[in-house]
């Protein structure tokens, strides 16, 4: 070392006067100081600072702005407004919430399209400000009678503006929102109130107990009667199973088949049983309804058990607003989805996203740990290994859909289709796949390969930080290779692991692409892990909240109705995964402290 | 230091081992060496040079019933040879400590005993150790079983991420001891032995990691005490402690002197007049001398001894 450096300094002092023609003195050294401000700047770290720091606060600024946009918009979705009842020069009545405003230049070819009448109250409009003409994005509902949700209204074309004290929003099971007014409360046919105020205290009076019938009706069609065609069909099953290992006409297969035929007639009479509770609820719920008209006076009946929610708008107090938006929370959250997705709730998805990453976890953190022990404890260093780990860590750039169609080659159609033919070689003699499908199992497994390298990377960090002193100590005390690994190393190293897990975790739960091909749905029917037997489910597909995400904002048909849900499903997500982050933080803060680790 | 590798390092670049060493190593060298030894600058030139050098052992130590041989014992980190032909027996129930300066081979040497070396891959060693007869080197020796019959505290206290508790009784979870009793008694017993009981006996089940430098220090050596082994041994066991904490530690040495067999290492010559019964000089992976701590202190065979000792070299 001490050889070389003379040379490494005298190299440009040779090279300086060579380069230097001695005709050029003054500019030269003029150049030299200037040269040497420059350092001096440079040198001081200023512009190093402010660039590295610049460019710290762009990419917080912009994180800090898809947050607030997330958050602001998700958090006020479910917020009540007023309704307004506006009348336009055209002569249309609509009621509804503005959601937005916004001033657009009105282009001939577009006021070409409108009535004469508008298009020159328009153009009027345009010519006395800026050329630009406010509208409002109106929230009108009623897609029965309208066809939209949302319509566009000019400023210009509003002749008279009114916030009617008796509107009312009523949400519907079917065909989302009506905007409108009360007419009158039909009992049997009957109106039993016509003024608003009657009504709304016969609604009240009435509308808990039709939901009540109404949930009961659900439950009673699912649960019962979903009961009912289970043991049937595994009955079903028991002898197609019969037949398959005992050969058709044995005596096993014999008595399959008369057990089959006792199910069948208690089929028949339980489905009796069910749909004549079913029908007394129906016809019990029948007997009350709401009349309703639109603001333009087009009348509609609507059974009191078709309406989730219904309030006066212009009434409410702020307490009451309070109380609307915190029951479409609870709905949000617990409910099952209606209207293609597009309203209700997201609960199946939150439960199936939350199932999945937790499988997830459970599967990526043994093998992950277990390849990092091995790549840092036992193999040899040397190129194989170097090698190894370069692979492993290529391998989480592997884009995602990748792993998807691995998912669903490999776990579904080979693994999946042998595991069916083992064990359910029944259900798939009738074409009904069980394993041999996408569904939480080979989601959960194919996000754990996607999610592997992290855990193999962190929980090989993690190891090498474990002090060696730690290791000797164990070893002169006589404990092997394992013994130390297991009772040292991994306890000292848990929090790193847990590192990695919070890593996986955040990584997985929020992956969308491979999961549309290894088992996600737009709708499943049935929870993964619920209260029948055996409770976990692993074969069935499931909702995710990411692809339930992208299934509302792209797929939905109506995807203006749907946006609004859209961001209130992100910021779910987002929670959901800080949710599980957190939690994972804490474990690991706790284990540091408990095994004086001050940072990994 | 750089004088002696530089010389060092073409002799000791064999391509096997015993080539390096043409000439049978000496036996050990009995007979008490008068005052009229070579000169300490023809010994040390000719360490550099590579030439073997006879260790002078003093009679009184191989008049002691010994504990640990070592025989012949040579270690390389690679081609770079650390230990070059170590003969010396370590007595029973007595203190020996290893002094010498800075990189000659004591931590070398001490974690040979207890074979911590095969850790490093890069480690050969020729020559062999007996713990009380049964050879430690060899393909027969079970290595895991050899530790449990030593015990090891090291320069950096190095307590285990668990309890007070479970820290002590280590060694015997991992031999699978399951009975409260039995691991109650021996955490007891080595807290106590260690002169940490009454500081920790409320804290048991607290983190060994919450303790101070010198408890932890002290936990490590009741770590090492709590399978009773047949040796005990210390590698600057102080090196990190202040002297309150040292004066405690040397305490205990003193109170383990008797009931166990320790080989310590230190740099701290007061520490080694004060706490052992034998002392060896080492100089540049071999043993130079070897004696009761009394006569090596007060009148050394050696010139080298002596210079080192009062400071003048080292
Ligand atoms: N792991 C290793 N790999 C290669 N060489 C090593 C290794 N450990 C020690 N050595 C070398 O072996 C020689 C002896 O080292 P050792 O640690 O035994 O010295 P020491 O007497 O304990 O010194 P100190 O008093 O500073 O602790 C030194 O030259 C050192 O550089
Ligand atoms: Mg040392």
């Amino acid at each position: 070392m001490s050889s070389e450096t003379p040379s490494v300094v005298a190299a440009p002092a040779l090279a300086a006067p060579a380069l230097a023609p001695p005709a050029t003195r003054a500019p030269s050294s003029d150049r030299g100081r200037r040269g040497r401000i420059g350092g001096t700047v440079l040198s001081s770290g200023e512009p190093m600072v402010w660039l590295t720091g610049g460019a710290l606060t762009i990419a917080l600024a912009m994180i800090v702005c898809l947050l607030a946009l997330i958050v602001s918009r998700g958090l006020t979705t479910f917020w009540p407004a007023k309704l307004v009842q506006i009348r336009t020069a055209g002569g249309q009545m609509l009621l509804g919430e503005v959601t937005g405003r916004e001033r657009y230049t009105p282009d001939s070819q577009m006021l070409a399209e409108r009535p004469p009448a508008d298009a020159e109250r328009i153009r009027a409009a345009a010519a006395a400000g800026d050329g630009t003409v406010e509208r409002r994005w109106l929230r009108t509902g009623n897609f029965d009678v309208a066809a939209t949700h949302f319509q566009w209204i000019d400023e210009p074309l509003i002749v008279e503006e009114t916030q009617p004290e008796w509107a009312c929003l009523v949400e519907r099971r079917s065909w989302g929102r009506f905007h409108g007014f009360a007419r009158s409360m039909l009992v049997d046919g009957e109106p039993v109130a016509t003024e608003p105020a009657a009504v709304w205290r016969a609604f009240d009076e009435h509308h808990a107990a039709a939901r009540d019938r109404l949930r009961k009706r659900t439950r009673l069609a699912k649960h019962d009667l979903g009961a009912v065609s289970r043991r049937k069909n595994d009955a079903r099953l028991d002898v197609i199973r019969a037949r398959l290992s005992d050969g058709a006409g044995s005596p096993a297969h014999a008595a399959a088949q008369a057990e089959l035929a006792r199910e069948e007639v208690w089929e028949t009479a339980e489905n009796a049983r069910v749909a004549a509770e079913i029908d007394a609820l129906d016809k019990e719920n029948a007997r009350y309804q709401l009349l309703l008209a639109t603001a333009d006076g087009q009348e509609k009946l609507v059974p009191l058990a078709e309406i989730v929610r219904a309030y006066s708008a212009n009434r409410l107090s702020w307490f009451d607003r309070l109380g609307v938006y915190l029951s479409r929370w609870g709905e949000f959250l617990s409910d099952e989805p209606r209207e293609a997705n597009s309203e209700g709730g997201v609960f199946p998805a939150i439960w199936g996203t939350v199932a999945m990453t937790l499988f997830m976890s459970l599967a990526v953190v043994p093998f992950g740990v277990l390849a990092a022990l091995y790549l840092r404890e036992y193999a040899r260093p040397g190129l194989p290994v170097s090698v190894l780990r370069i692979a492993v860590n290529n391998l989480a750039g592997v884009p995602s859909i990748v792993f998807g169609v691995f998912g669903l080659g490999f776990f579904c159609y080979v693994v999946g289709v042998r595991v069916d033919q083992l064990l359910f070689p029944a259900e798939l003699s009738e074409h009904t796949p069980t394993f041999g499908t996408g569904g939480l199992l080979w989601a959960s497994l194919t996000l754990a390969l996607l999610t592997l390298p992290v855990v193999i990377v962190t929980t090989e960090e993690a190891l090498a930080a474990v002090p060696g002193s730690m290791r000797e100590g164990s070893y002169a005390c006589g404990a092997s290779k394992w013994q130390t690994i297991w009772r040292i190393v991994l306890p000292r190293a848990l929090p790193g692991v847990m590192t990695g897990v919070i890593l996986a975790m955040a990584r997985g739960a929020g992956e969308v692409a491979p999961l549309m091909l290894v088992g996600a749905m737009k709708s499943a029917s049935e929870l993964p892990i619920d209260g029948a037997f055996p409770f976990v489910h692993p074969q069935r597909s499931f909702m995710h909240l990411g692809f339930h995400l992208y299934d509302l904002g792209f797929h939905s048909q109506n995807s203006e109705a749907a946006r609004p849900m859209v961001f209130t499903t992100a910021l779910l997500l987002i929670a959901i995964v800080a949710v599980l982050n957190v939690t994972a933080v804490r474990l690991r803060s706790r284990l540091r402290k408990r095994f004086g680790v001050e940072s990994v | 230091m750089s004088l002696g590798q530089s010389v060092d390092k073409p002799r000791a670049a064999p391509a096997s081992p015993s080539e390096a060493h043409p000439q049978p190593s000496p036996p050990l060298a009995l007979a008490p060496h008068p005052r009229s030894a070579p000169l300490a600058s023809g010994r040390l030139a000719s360490i550099a040079l590579g030439q073997a050098v006879a260790s002078v052992i003093h009679d009184s130590v191989t008049r002691e019933d010994a504990v640990l041989h070592i025989e012949h014992f040579r270690l390389w980190y690679g081609e770079k040879q650390a230990l070059f032909d170590i003969s010396m027996p370590i007595p029973r129930g007595r203190v020996t400590a290893l002094i010498g300066p800075s990189g000659c081979g004591k931590s070398t040497l001490l974690r040979s005993v207890n074979r911590l070396n095969d850790l490093i891959d890069t480690v050969r060693i020729e020559g062999q150790m007996r713990l009380n007869g049964d050879p430690t080197y060899g393909p027969g020796v079970d290595v895991i079983e050899l530790r449990k019959r030593m015990g090891m505290v090291f320069q950096k206290s190095n307590p285990f991420p668990m309890s007070v508790y479970e820290n002590v009784v280590y060694s015997l979870r991992i031999d699978g001891e399951r009975n409260r009793r039995v691991l109650d008694e021996v955490c007891e017993r080595s807290l106590r032995g260690a002169a940490l009981w009454d500081e920790v006996k409320d804290r048991l089940h607290e983190s060994g990691l919450s303790l101070s430098g010198g408890q932890q220090q002290r936990l490590c050596i009741a770590r090492a005490i709590a399978a009773e082994p047949e040796v005990l041994l210390m590698d600057e066991p102080c090196s990190a402690l202040d002297p309150i904490a040292t004066g405690k530690i040397e305490d205990l040495i003193q109170e383990l002197r008797g009931t166990y067999s320790v080989l310590i290492v230190t740099h701290n010559m007061q520490q080694a007049s004060r706490a052992s019964d034998y002392t060896a000089f080492m100089y540049m992976g071999r043993v130079l001398e070897y004696g009761a701590t009394s006569d090596l202190y007060t009148k050394p065979h050696l010139q080298e001894t002596e210079d080192y000792i009062t400071g003048r070299f080292g």
